[in-house]
This record gives structure tokens, sequence and C-alpha cells, in this order.
């Protein structure tokens, strides 16, 4: 099946027969190729067996005519050409006539030496970096100047779109947040009791986890699920509106986005997070209760008196007040790298690891640039 | 011969809304088929249903004689791979290029060298009248028109011989929209494609579409053009005899 040569002397007669599809492309151009043109003075081609030629085995035998053409011979075809390799012809001659001239490709900078190169690309990544950075700095800005403008017209401030954020960010994320606290506390305590208790100071597992979880974990850990859930909810959410071109309707309709999508998110998890932060210190030392309870006996009431004598009157506040500044960092990662996108789902994707790999980051910076604050402060 | 597609007694329902009640549609072959409908009349979930992208309640629906209501996903997989879709936004993969994109069934269901996979990827470009230079560039560069022309040449990817157009024409201006439809009649012609197409647009309809399937109280009424406009049901009259229609009517009818 497929292609059947005879040669004649100079002549070369090839008999075409089967099917001649998408499907059989590759066999049928390895047979094609596999046939010797040079010393062929006529080829001739019989298609006349072809079940079915489609577009795509007609582009294998328009290749071969092609070549055998280039070899110097002269093709014929047995009965008339195939219809297909006249459609073949116009298309490309078509396509050939509606070329646009491609832009000049652009000037190549080879003249330099390799020390003004490395020069030329620092800067030029130097500015490109300098751009970026006032890129994000112009966001925070307008977002700022649209929320302080926003409070001060109550209408503009869009409280339903804000409980609606509220909710989504912050009640729907309780369980998770209550139920990591109450694991990581549980571990904490179990590791510091088997260690304590060796040195006979098993009460100061209260202090630990009391102060562990109410300056840093409780805040920490709730940034970093909030990081992993919203930043990215706002990114994708955002990210596909604009791929939709919701954003540019809300623009040309005389909307600030800033104003409905931007503020509203931002003002909500500045809510939200300090809450979610309340209940992991409150789960947290609860499940601080429920180990000292089981594993080293120690009665609820004597759990809560140690707990007092442990805090300073700050200790639950320097963790809380953390919260609405991790707040922001995660709800400005996630909203600008949403707005960011421009053209593409793979675009979409990159963007929303992008701003919940850097809430994290931010997150965890500023909690560094806190621990340092409140030594100085001495807090 | 069997049909290209037949559609018997099809019955969509989503919870207690009944969108199709026993539609019944019959594409013969070398037709180009017209799908119309008011808005909401389900017309792109027969698309849909065809397609296999969502099953029915009842009925069958037969792609070159084969029922694919009961078909297993690698048997339909085989019928895909028969026929091209362009969908109404053009669906394009936004991050691929059209040659990308052109390829990517190619890649699924053929076994190509990377130089023919480029050479047939170009032809196809070329066949829907795409400049090569568009084949470098992402969907979110193209034209309105353009996307449309690209679409249709990733739906020509595997040659089909049956193809289906959700809207081909919606969203272009006149002009645009009639070169479109001048390269569906091309293609249709030369490539002896079967057509199934979704469409509002009336001038599409009058200069493409051989019979025309009208889906009025949950069926179809299909038949030939010159007949199917002095069927009595309301919706019909409004829609061929509106004001729009009047100017396309009067060709039909001294053409005919």
């Amino acid at each position: 099946m497929g292609v059947e040569v005879r040669r004649n002397a100079d002549a070369l007669e090839l008999a075409l027969s089967g099917e001649w599809g998408a499907r059989e492309f590759s066999d049928l151009d390895g047979a094609l190729h596999a046939v010797e043109i040079a010393g062929a003075r006529r080829v001739s081609i019989d298609a006349r067996g072809v079940g079915t030629l489609d577009l795509t085995g007609a582009w294998a035998l328009h290749q071969f005519v092609a070549r055998a053409r280039e070899a110097g011979a002269e093709v014929s075809f047995a009965g008339a050409a195939p219809d297909q390799l006249r459609l073949l012809d116009e298309t490309l001659k078509e396509a050939d006539r509606g070329v646009e001239a491609l832009p000049p490709p652009a000037p190549a900078g080879a003249t330099h030496g390799p020390v003004v190169r490395l020069l030329v690309r620092v800067g030029r990544r130097s500015v490109a970096v300098a751009g970026r950075f006032l890129e994000g700095l112009a966001f925070v800005g307008r977002s700022t100047v649209t929320a302080f403008l926003a409070t001060l017209r109550p209408k503009h401030l869009r409280p339903i779109s804000i409980a609606r954020h509220v909710y989504d960010t912050g009640i729907t994320a309780l369980p998770i947040v209550a139920l990591i606290a109450f694991l990581i506390s549980v571990i904490i305590a179990y590791m510091s009791a088997t260690q304590l208790r060796g040195l006979g100071a098993d009460i100061y597992v209260v202090d630990l986890v009391t102060i562990g979880v109410l300056r840093e974990l409780g805040v920490l850990l709730t940034s970093i699920i909030v990081a992993g859930r919203s930043g990215s909810a706002f990114a994708a959410e955002l990210g596909s509106m604009k791929l939709n071109q919701e954003v540019d309707a809300l623009v040309a309709t005389g909307v600030d986005p800033f104003e409905v999508l931007v503020v509203p998110r931002l003002v909500a998890l500045t809510i939200a997070l300090p809450l979610l932060t309340v209940v992991a210190d409150l789960v947290g030392l609860a499940g601080g209760a429920f180990l000292c309870h089981f594993l080293l006996d120690m009665p609820f009431n004597q759990y809560v008196g140690r707990v007092n004598d442990a805090i300073a009157s700050t200790t639950f506040w320097v963790g809380v007040i953390k919260a609405p500044v991790f707040a922001l960092l995660i709800g400005f990662a996630g909203c600008y790298r949403g707005m960011q996108v421009r053209s593409s789902a793979r675009e979409l994707g990159r963007l929303v690891t992008v701003a919940v790999v850097q809430a994290i980051f931010l997150v965890i910076l500023a909690d560094a640039v806190f621990a340092v604050l409140f030594m100085k402060l001495d807090i | 011969m069997y049909p290209v597609v037949e559609v018997k007694g099809l019955v969509n329902r989503f919870g207690t809304q009944v969108v199709h009640d026993g539609l019944d549609m019959t594409v013969e072959r070398d037709e180009v088929f017209g799908i119309v409908g008011g808005s909401g009349t389900g017309k792109s979930v027969l698309l849909r249903t065809i397609l296999g992208l969502q099953r029915p309640q009842a009925g069958e629906i037969r792609i070159d004689g084969q029922d694919i209501t009961h078909m297993d996903e690698r048997q339909l997989r085989e019928v895909k791979s028969h026929y091209g879709v362009s969908f109404q936004s053009g669906a394009l993969y936004s991050g691929l290029t059209v040659r990308e994109n052109v390829q990517l069934p190619m890649l699924e269901y053929l076994r190509l060298s990377p130089q023919a996979l480029d050479d047939l990827a170009m032809l196809k470009i070329r066949l829907v009248g795409l400049n090569p230079g568009a084949a470098g560039k992402y969907p979110s560069e193209l034209s309105g028109g353009m996307v449309k022309r690209a679409a249709l040449a990733r739906a020509l990817a595997l040659d089909p011989r049956l193809l289906f157009l959700d809207e081909p024409t919606s969203g272009l201006d006149p002009v645009s929209a009639a070169a479109f439809d001048d390269l569906v009649l091309y293609l249709q012609r030369e490539l002896k494609l079967t057509i199934v197409m979704i469409t509002h647009d009336l001038d599409s309809i009058f200069r493409t579409c051989n019979r025309v399937g009208v889906i009025v109280d949950k069926r179809m009424v299909s038949d030939t053009l010159a007949k199917i406009v002095d069927y009595p049901n309301p919706w019909i009259q409004e829609y061929f005899h509106g004001e729009r229609a009047r100017a396309r009517l009067g060709e039909l009818q001294h053409g005919t």
C-alpha cells in the first residue's frame, strides 16, 4: 500500500494507493522520502488508486513533487493531477502575495567590548528593577489614596463588598486556622514537656506555649494560612477579571477598579486577620491546656493561673498588633499581582504563585522587623 | 449512506428546566447546516451535547453512523479526532502562539517530524488566509477576525471532514464577516467539508447555509432556506421577515 515504485531507465513511475490522510502522513512521507529521485529524468505519478486524499496527504505529495522538480525531473500525472494539489498551490501562492514585510531586526550592538556590554546589562537590569519597584509603590500609593478618599465619603467604601470579603477571608477560614493553631500548640507543648520534665520544670511548659503562641505563632501561622488562601484568591480573582476584560469594563463605566476591587479586599483582610489571630490565640492556649491536662496531669485552673502569671500586659497585644500589618502585606501582594495579569492563563498561574510566595516572604520579613523593634522597645 | 450527524429524540434537562424535548436533527454530507434559535433556546447546549461535552438525558446522537451517547472516553476520543470545532470566542490557548495552537491537535493525534509539524501548521494558517507573520503571535495580540481564523485553522488541523462552528461571524464587522463567510464556503467546496454552524447572523445564513434548523418549542424544524422562511411559527416569521431580514429575503426570491 502507499507508494509503489517502478524504475524504467531514466523514468520513474509511482503508483499511489490506499488512504492518504493525516493519520498516514508519517508513513507516506517516509515512503516518499525513500524514493531515489537522482538520475530520473521523468517522474510519472498515478494517484488514481488513492482512496481519500486529504490536505495533509496532499502536502506529502506536494513536497515530493517539489523535490523531484528541484532535482531536474519532469513530473507528470497519469490522468489529472489531484485537485488537492491545485488547492495547495493556490494557498501557498496567495499567502506569498499577502506576506507583509517583517520589521527589520533590531540593530545588533556587537560593536562594544565586553566591559561595556556588561555595564549595559547591569544598567538595563537596574532600570527594570527600579521600574518594577516604582510600579509596586504606585500601586500601594494609589490604593492608599483611594482608601483614604473612600473613608471621607462612606458611600464609596462599599460596605457590602467588604462584608463579603470578610466572610470569604475570615469566617470561612475559621475551621482551618483553629485546627492548625490547636495542633501546633499541642506539638510545642508536647516537645517542651518532654524536655522540661527531665529538669523538673514542667510548669514552664505553660510559659513557653503561652508566650510562643501569643507573641509569634498565633499571628504568624494565621497569616501564612491566609496568605495561601486569600492572597491566592485575590490574585486569581482579579487576574481572571483582567483576562475577561471585566476590569476594562469597570474603567469604561467610570468606576474606579481600585475603589470597588482593591480597597474592599484590603479593608476586609485588615479586619479579618486580627480577628482570626485572636481565635488562633485562644485555640492555641486551649491546645496547651488540653495537653498539660492529659500529659502533665495539670488541672485547668492551675493552667489558667500560670498563664496569667506568664504574660505581661503587652504579650497579647504584641501579637495582635502585627496582624493588620501582615494583612495589608498579603492584600497588596495578592491584588497587585492580580492586576498585573495581561494576556494569558499561564501568566495568571505564574502571578498567583508569585503573589503567595511574596506574601509569605513579606509576612516573615515584617515579623523579623517587628521582633527587632519590640526588642529595642523592650516590650 | 447514513447522515453525517443525526440526532434523534434528544432530551436535555437541567433540574426542572427542560431545554430540549425530543429534538431531531439531520445533517447530510457536504452541506452547510445552520442552527438558528432565539437566545436561551439551547443552541449551545445542543452543540455541547453533539460534541460529547455533556450527556443528554435521553435520545441518541450519531456521528458518521456511530452513537456517541453510550461511548466511553476512549471511543469518544477517536470520534473527536474526526471533526473540528471552532468555539464562539475562539478558545485559543492563551499561553500558546497561533502556530502552537494549530500544532496541538497534531501532536496529540499524529506522529510527525518537527519539520513536518511546522510545515503543516503553516499550511493550515495560510489556508485560512492568515498572514504567516501571525503564526508566532499570541492570541492576545490578534484582532477579532484573526482570532476567528486562527480558531478555524486549529479546527482544520487534523483535516476533518466535519466542522462545527459556533457563531463564526459574531463580533466581526460586516466586511470581515462576509470575508469569513466566503472563506468558509471556499473551504467547504475545496475540502468537501460538512459544516454545522450556529449563527445569528442573517447575512451569514443567506450566504452560506444550504439548510437551516430552527429550535422552537424545545424541538427543531429544519428545511431548506427557501422553504423555512414560510413556516407559520411566529418566531420564525419574526426572524426571517422582521425589519432586518427583509432586504435579504428579497435577494433570495430574486435569486431563485
